[in-house]
Order: structure tokens, then C-alpha cells, then sequence
């Protein structure tokens, strides 16, 4: 994911984004990093960590203004955690954290979300709430891609699916990717092998 | 109050004031920068690399300001360099380079000049603060003052989640050299005030101070600015009253407000949290 977006050097090949270099449509793309990325002691709260989110649309030299603030507030309510706004984000469990930051990517009102392993080591409500944040998001319109890796719940949560494992195995509707023999190959027969399972929603 | 009498009197000790309070707060300032990005080794690395800098301004006659500001930036790609082209470890780096410079510095310094006193650059002096050092520290810090408040919103997330700053296309590489560049005029303008050696002490101290009482990047900078300030002030009042080292009573100065922070913080500090272990404790 992280290799598409340009964040580390790819091998080789091109990465377009909504037809165009991943360069051009940068702003139109919101990405939830993986949590232990981060440092959690950092002096700020809630509330200003979901405001960054509006930081790509201001460009430099313009700082938010009383319109932004009340847009975090709103993209906050949208996760449910707007009474935790003033708490500094190390206070919170790491399902909180994960919605933060998901609030952070709706302030940045992208058509494109990138989610890194959003469901590692949080709890089942916060994973709820989540992902009807993303089915909302889909059915505004948006595209939602998450790195997942929990066979499970694939079938609930997700409309379409790819699967690799060094290479491509499968892409496309999920009824049609996630069977027995695709899996078997993307985790090379044994289940022992966990490589990371790419899927979209 | 001999020493507000003083203060009236002496123009040399109003510029010795100015300039250890503007030190006091740029060091402040950038510091908070430094300590959130773990940069503090890099900060102590360019305090002390600048001292070639200065020998070679003495030699070719020209402001220190120049050569240290050279300097620092050398030091500072150069360290770049060497942990991206090697295996070797980002801070074992700035060992390497950072104590090949000091000693080049000291080299120079001992050798090609006399006209240079080499313990005031080490251990700094503040009374021996000229016109020019004060003009030149507050040129320097309008500029830095400038850029940390046109620029905060950029330094604040590239600090914090450089990931996200890069992904929405803002030029981390390049805001971290603007931050050395930063940190390399902060410590120019130091120089006088603290001396190469305790440099990294103003950078670090009050904004790790600061950092133990609050949870606002904002209000981190004020208070370590203040701490730095006060401490300056504190510096001045001892080295001008008795005679004491500038450098080392600023610092100590610094680490007495370390330590009441590090005791007393309402969050952080160590007293209320072992009250707290104890309430809870007794509670269950």
C-alpha cells in the first residue's frame, strides 16, 4: 500500500490513481497509517489531530479557521468519539485511536481511502463502528481500500477483493476471488504461512 | 537590587540581557521541534561542528556567522549521507562526523589563531556580548521566529505523522533540512550566550520541561520559550553577580526547572503519580 502511494521506492512499473500519476491526485486521497507508526505521546488532543485532516485542502501559509474547526467537530460526531475532543490521543484505547484517525481521513474529504490494517488489536464495537463508517463511505460514492488480514470476515465486510501473495493471485468481486483454491494458493497450502491479503471493499 | 541598578546603568549589561532572553526563547522554540523528532544527539552534533566554522571565519576575517552557518549545514547533510548510503546507524553517524569536526575546530582554533579564546566559544560569555552579536541574534531570530509561525501547521505535521504529510504531498526531506537550518542559526546565535559545549542543554532541557506539562504543541513552545528565557535571565543575574560561568549557570538554571517539572507536573510528574498508585491501591 504503501509502495503505491509513492511512500517507499517501488521495483519497478507505474502507479495511476483515477487515471492519473499518484503525484497529481495526491490531495484526492486519504491514508490511515498503521497505529504502532506513530507516537503517541506527541503533545495533542483529539480534536487537533482530527483537524490535521484539513491541512492538504488549506495549502501552506493558511491556517484553519472557525469553518474547518466545525467540520472536524462534525467528521469527530461522525465516529462518535466528539466527547473525547479535548483527551491527548495516547490517553485513548487503541480502537478510539483507530476512529480518530479515521475521522481524520473524513476531514480530508477524499474520494480515495487508504486503510492500513485498520482492525489489528482493536475492539469488536470500535471495528463495528468502523466499518459502517466505510460501508457509509461507499455508498456515498467513495472508494475504500483496506489491507486486511482476517479471513473471516472477509465475506461480511468487503465487496471486492485482492489477493496477493508476492505476486497477484486473484482480483475482482469477492464471491468470485475468495474460494477454497484461491486461498489455499495465496497461503501456499498450509494455513502456517500468514503473507498480508490485500483487500478492497 | 544592585543588579537592577546595574541594569539601568551599564549598556553592556542591557545588551548581555537582550540577547540571553532572545537566546533563551529561540532555543526554546526549536527546541520542542528537536526533542519531538528525537533529534536531540543532531542538536548537540551541530553545536558542536559549527567550531571549524568559526576558526575559519577568524582566519579569513570575516563574521563566525558565516563559517558556523556552513558548517552546521555540512554537518548536518553529511550525517544525512552516511546513514542512507550505509549500514551504519543514524546516531553512531553523528558521532562520526560530529567529533571529526569538533576536533578539526579545535585544531584550527589552537593552532592558525590566537586571537580567538577558545573556553569563551566552548563555555560561552555573556557579558562579553558585543553590539553586532546582539544585532546579529536578533536578525536571526526574527527569521526563525518568521518561518516557525508561517510554517507551523507544516512543522507541526511533519513532526508528528510524516507518513500522512508525505501521502498528502508536502516535501518532508526539505522541511527537514529548513529545521537544521533552523537549529545550525539558533546555535550560531548561541555562541556567545551558552558556548558550543552547553548548546544542546538550552535546546533540550526546557522544552523537554515543557513537554512534562502539557499536551498542546502550542503551549509547549510558549513555556519552553519562558523556561529558556528565565533561565538566561538566571544566567546573567549569577555570572554578572559572582563572577560565574554564563553557560553552565544557564544550564543548571534549566535543569532546576527540569526537575521541579519532572516532581511536580500535574500529569507527568512523579509525585502525583505515585499519590495516585497509592489511591488506587487503597481503593481496591
Amino acid at each position: 500500500m504503501k509502495a503505491v502511494l509513492g511512500l517507499i521506492p517501488k521495483d519497478k512499473g507505474e502507479v495511476k490513481v483515477l487515471n492519473q500519476p499518484v503525484k497529481l491526485v495526491r490531495k484526492r486521497i486519504a491514508y490511515v497509517p498503521q497505529r504502532n507508526n506513530l507516537d503517541w505521546d506527541f503533545p495533542i488532543n483529539v480534536f487537533d489531530t482530527v483537524l490535521l485532516g484539513t491541512y492538504p485542502h488549506l495549502g501552506i501559509l493558511r491556517k484553519p479557521k472557525a469553518k474547518h474547526k466545525e467540520w472536524a467537530m462534525q467528521c469527530l460526531k461522525e465516529v462518535g468519539m466528539e466527547e473525547y475532543s479535548h483527551q491527548q490521543i495516547g490517553e485513548l484505547s487503541g480502537g478510539q485511536q483507530q476512529r480518530v484517525f479515521l475521522a481524520r481521513a473524513l476531514a480530508q474529504n477524499a474520494e480515495l481511502f487508504f486503510l492500513d490494517e485498520p482492525f489489528v488489536g482493536i475492539d469488536v464495537s470500535s471495528e463495528k463502528t468502523i466499518i459502517q463508517i466505510l460501508k457509509k463511505l461507499r455508498d456515498r460514492g467513495k472508494t475504500v481500500f483496506v489491507v486486511h488480514h482476517d479471513l473471516t470476515k472477509v465475506e461480511d465486510y468487503f465487496d471486492d477483493l485482492i489477493l496477493l501473495n508476492k505476486e497477484l493471485i486473484e482480483s475482482g468481486p469477492v464471491q468470485k476471488v475468495f474460494t477454497p483454491e484461491t486461498i489455499t494458493q495465496a497461503y501456499q497450502s498450509s494455513m502456517t504461512i500468514l503473507e498480508k491479503v490485500g483487500v478492497g471493499v | 537590587m544592585s543588579f537592577i541598578q546595574d541594569l539601568m546603568h551599564y549598556e553592556f549589561l542591557q545588551k548581555a540581557l537582550f540577547t540571553s532572553v532572545m537566546v533563551g526563547i529561540l532555543c526554546g522554540v526549536i527546541g520542542c521541534f528537536i526533542v519531538l523528532r528525537g533529534m536531540a544527539l543532531m542538536g548537540d552534533a551541530i553545536s558542536h561542528a559549527v567550531l571549524p566554522g568559526v576558526a575559519i571565519s577568524f582566519m579569513l576575517d570575516i563574521n563566525y556567522f558565516y563559517g558556523a552557518a556552513v558548517m552546521g549545514l555540512l554537518t548536518s547533510i553529511g550525517i544525512g549521507y552516511i546513514s542512507q548510503n550505509s549500514r551504519v546507524k543514524s546516531d553512531s553517524s553523528i558521532g562520526i562526523v560530529f567529533s571529526a569536526f569538533f576536533a578539526l575546530g579545535i585544531l584550527l582554533i589552537t593552532k592558525a589563531s590566537t586571537a580567538i579564546d577558545l573556553t569563551q566559544i566552548l563555555f560561552g560569555n555573556v557579558l562579553a556580548v558585543r553590539s553586532s552579536d546582539m544585532w546579529l541574534t536578533l536578525i536571526i531570530g526574527a527569521i526563525v521566529l518568521l518561518i516557525v509561525i508561517l510554517f507551523y501547521k507544516e512543522f507541526l505535521i511533519t513532526t508528528f505523522d510524516p507518513t500522512m504529510a508525505e501521502a498528502y504531498g508536502l516535501p518532508i526531506r526539505f522541511i527537514h533540512y529548513v529545521i537544521m537550518i533552523l537549529l545550525t542559526l539558533v546555535t550560531v546565535a548561541s555562541l556567545q550566550t551558552v558556548g558550543v559545549v552547553l548548546v544542546v542543554a538550552m535546546l533540550v532541557t526546557p522544552a523537554s520541561t515543557a513537554y512534562l506539562l502539557t499536551n498542546r504543541l502550542s503551549t509547549m513552545i510558549f513555556l519552553s520559550a519562558f523556561f529558556g528565557s528565565i533561565s538566561s535571565v538566571a544566567g546573567l543575574y549569577f555570572s554578572s553577580e559572582y563572577n560565574l560561568s554564563s553557560g553552565a549557570v544557564i544550564v543548571l538554571a534549566t535543569t532546576v526547572l527540569f526537575i521541579l517539572a519532572f516532581i511536580f507536573s500535574p500529569k507527568q510528574g512523579v509525585l502525583w503519580r505515585a499519590l495516585r498508585t497509592r489511591k488506587n491501591k487503597a481503593a481496591l
